[in-house]
């Protein structure tokens, strides 16, 4: 094993870690409402923004400035719902999907006008960038963070949806909406709830990715938020543990196979494309999904 | 069709004639180019119109497709003795270097391509799950993008391609636009277009009704993405120049808020709100530049404003105007009759539903 090959792993590993964590706001969201959340992406932007802002503007030390980026996500995750989503309960699907992107479109647009479209630098916290020897190969000490984050997150996450009443409440709404009101889950609250949960699981990973990669843009969430959602979709969409499995399986395959074939560096975006394609000709239902029966 | 609306329809064309050969000898060449815009807007939006409204699928790949025709048209017809400056980093791929197609081949080639990588993304997603297509095509148009980017031997990369002839003047754009519309109703008011209905309104009755489900919606979206790649051709046409940032996929959202204006599943009312939304963009403009008054400067104004106000408009319409101007009915001229004798640019469309 070459050491050049431990490093593409490890960033593999943890490029498919901020992934995962991404994608299960689309899978949370896509297993209650159906819809395909594309503001998630652009919340995971204004997630570093959040956190940009803390450090530099605020000058607040960095932990407190993460918490505060964070809920201040969450918080924007649930004012969305409330006012692009909430209304259109009823409408056409197609409504919903328009509205997303609207949504979408207005945060980018916001944040260029706010922010300004120029990228900016992410804060240097120096415990991130300190570098361990593994077996000769220089590696962040971050890369080693951001998966042991993820897998946190997840087992409280998991946690929370098989053993809790609130999971219960939330498999109840995602199985069947109508049942799960009749039956007295306020399902508005379930809804606002895991767009919540998605939203902070966003934030986290962009917080990570900012320190990661250190550069910070308004348009930064467009792509790893499709990729998010492919991941989602390749994992089996609707479930949490296919949603992480699908973002390492695109996080590690993108690094690799750029590792492989350096020439083609310039198409790495368009392999979760291809990869999407290729789960819905052999096995559309995604790696963990069921097969789900459309009703009539 | 009424013989009295026959009589009205030829009027309309002869008065959209006249008004073109005025339009060309008199207007400035800013306000040609914002009708030549407005028209190129309309055929884009109705193609995407024809998937999302009347098919019920939902795509977000028209910048992409758009930018296959536009490629085509800018490679084919850069005439052979300006390739050499255009491509000065890396020389044109041979196999291409001196092939000149006239520009209607090139235009038609754009949107055959199109319609061929249509196929290619709705083969597979529209068989299986079409909630995906609209991730799916939006990943593709940017996949399209990048790989324009990236393909310096045919298309010059990042640089784009100049100096490309400007055969589309208002009469082909104008001439385009009038088949598109007319392609379109005759198809939308045949017994494919009630088959396109049929599947938005209720897919499983439809396919009860012996409608071949993947059949159709590939069809819609094959015949979106032509019209969208011709659209293209012509505005690299128009413009002279191709560039891939033009292509952006937040470009296809023009053309969401046209379709979304105007009401998804109108012909006319696309056509009205085409004019209104390409217009409006370019008036609003000016909130985009810094503004002073009486030598006060308000800070507002900056660039980007305008499209935070462009995105506020579609987040409006589709919150509170959810069925835009027209929802699904037509304008025709039973309905004008009943109004006031209001201007439309149109041709009737077909009934209604």
């Amino acid at each position: 094993m070459s050491s050049s090959f431990l490093q593409h792993l490890v960033n593999g590993i943890s490029l498919g870690s901020l992934y995962a964590l991404v994608a299960i706001g689309y899978t949370m969201v896509y297993g209650i409402l159906r819809l395909i959340n594309f503001a998630h992406g652009d919340i995971f932007m204004m997630g570093t923004y959040f956190a940009f802002f803390g450090i530099m503007t605020f000058h607040l030390p960095w932990p407190l400035a993460f918490i505060v980026a964070i809920i201040a996500t969450a918080l924007l995750g649930m004012l969305i719902e409330r006012a692009a989503y909430k209304p259109l309960r009823d409408a056409p699907k197609n409504s919903l999907l328009i509205s997303a992107i609207g949504v979408s479109f207005l945060l980018e647009n916001l944040a260029i006008y706010v922010f300004s479209g120029k990228p900016k630098a992410f804060p240097n916290i120096p415990l991130f960038a300190d570098t361990l020897g593994v077996a000769g190969v220089k590696i962040q000490f971050i890369s080693f963070f951001i998966p042991t984050v993820t897998l946190i997150f997840l087992a409280i996450l998991l946690y929370v949806i098989n053993h809790t009443k609130l999971g219960m409440a939330m498999r109840a709404v995602s199985k069947d909406y109508e049942t799960a009101m009749v039956m007295g889950i306020d399902t508005n609250r379930i809804i606002s709830i895991t767009f919540v949960i998605g939203s902070t699981l966003a934030a986290v990973g962009a917080i990570m990715w900012g320190i990661r990669y250190t550069q910070i843009q308004p348009m930064m969430g467009v792509m790893p938020g499709l990729k998010c959602f492919v991941a989602a979709v390749v994992g089996g969409i609707g479930n949490i543990k296919g949603a992480v499995v699908g973002g390492f399986i695109l996080g590690l395959g993108e690094v690799l196979l750029i590792a492989a074939l350096p020439n083609m560096t310039g198409y790495r975006d368009a392999f979760a494309f291809i990869l999407l394609i290729l789960i819905l000709l052999f096995r559309p239902t995604g790696i963990l999904g069921e097969k789900i029966t459309e009703k009539v | 069709m009424k013989k009295q609306d026959k009589i009205l329809t030829v009027i309309l064309l002869a008065a959209l004639f006249i008004f073109l050969i005025i339009a060309n000898l008199f207007l400035d060449a800013y306000i040609k180019r914002v009708l030549n815009l407005c028209a190129i807007y309309t055929i884009l939006a109705l193609s995407m119109n024809l998937i999302n409204g009347f098919t019920g699928l939902f795509s977000l790949g028209h910048a992409g497709f758009m930018a296959i025709g536009a490629y085509c048209v800018g490679i084919f017809t850069l005439p052979i003795s300006v390739r050499p400056a255009n491509f000065y980093i890396e020389p044109m791929h041979p196999a291409i270097a001196n092939v000149e197609l006239p520009f209607f081949v090139a235009l038609l080639l754009g949107g055959v391509l199109a319609a061929f990588f249509a196929f290619l993304i709705g083969a597979p997603v529209l068989r299986l799950r079409d909630d995906y297509l609209a991730i799916a095509t939006l990943g593709f148009s940017e996949i399209i993008r990048i790989v324009l980017t990236n393909m310096q031997s045919i298309t010059n990369g990042p640089l784009g391609i100049k100096n490309i002839p400007t055969t589309a003047n208002m009469w082909w754009i104008y001439g385009v636009t009038l088949v598109t519309v007319i392609f379109l109703v005759l198809l939308i008011s045949s017994s494919y277009g009630r088959a396109f209905k049929a599947i938005r309104e209720d897919e499983i009755a439809a396919q009860a009704m012996g409608i071949n489900l993947f059949r159709h919606k590939i069809l819609s979206f094959m015949i979106g993405a032509f019209f969208a790649g011709i659209a293209g051709g012509l505005y690299a046409s128009m413009l002279s120049t191709v560039d891939p940032k033009n292509f952006i996929f937040t470009l296809t959202y023009n053309f969401l808020l046209i379709i979304v204006l105007g009401g998804m599943g109108s012909v006319s009312g696309t056509i009205i709100s085409a004019y209104i939304v390409t217009a409006g963009l370019e008036i609003m403009r000016f909130f985009d530049e810094p503004l002073s008054i009486f030598g006060v400067s308000i800070p507002l104004f900056r660039p980007g404003l305008r499209m935070v106000i462009f995105s506020i408009c579609l987040m409006i319409i589709v919150l509170f105007f959810r069925n835009g101007l027209m929802g699904n009915k037509e304008l025709n001229w039973d309905m004008l009759r009943g109004l006031f004798s209001k201007r439309s640019k149109r041709i009737k469309g077909g009934e209604a539903r």
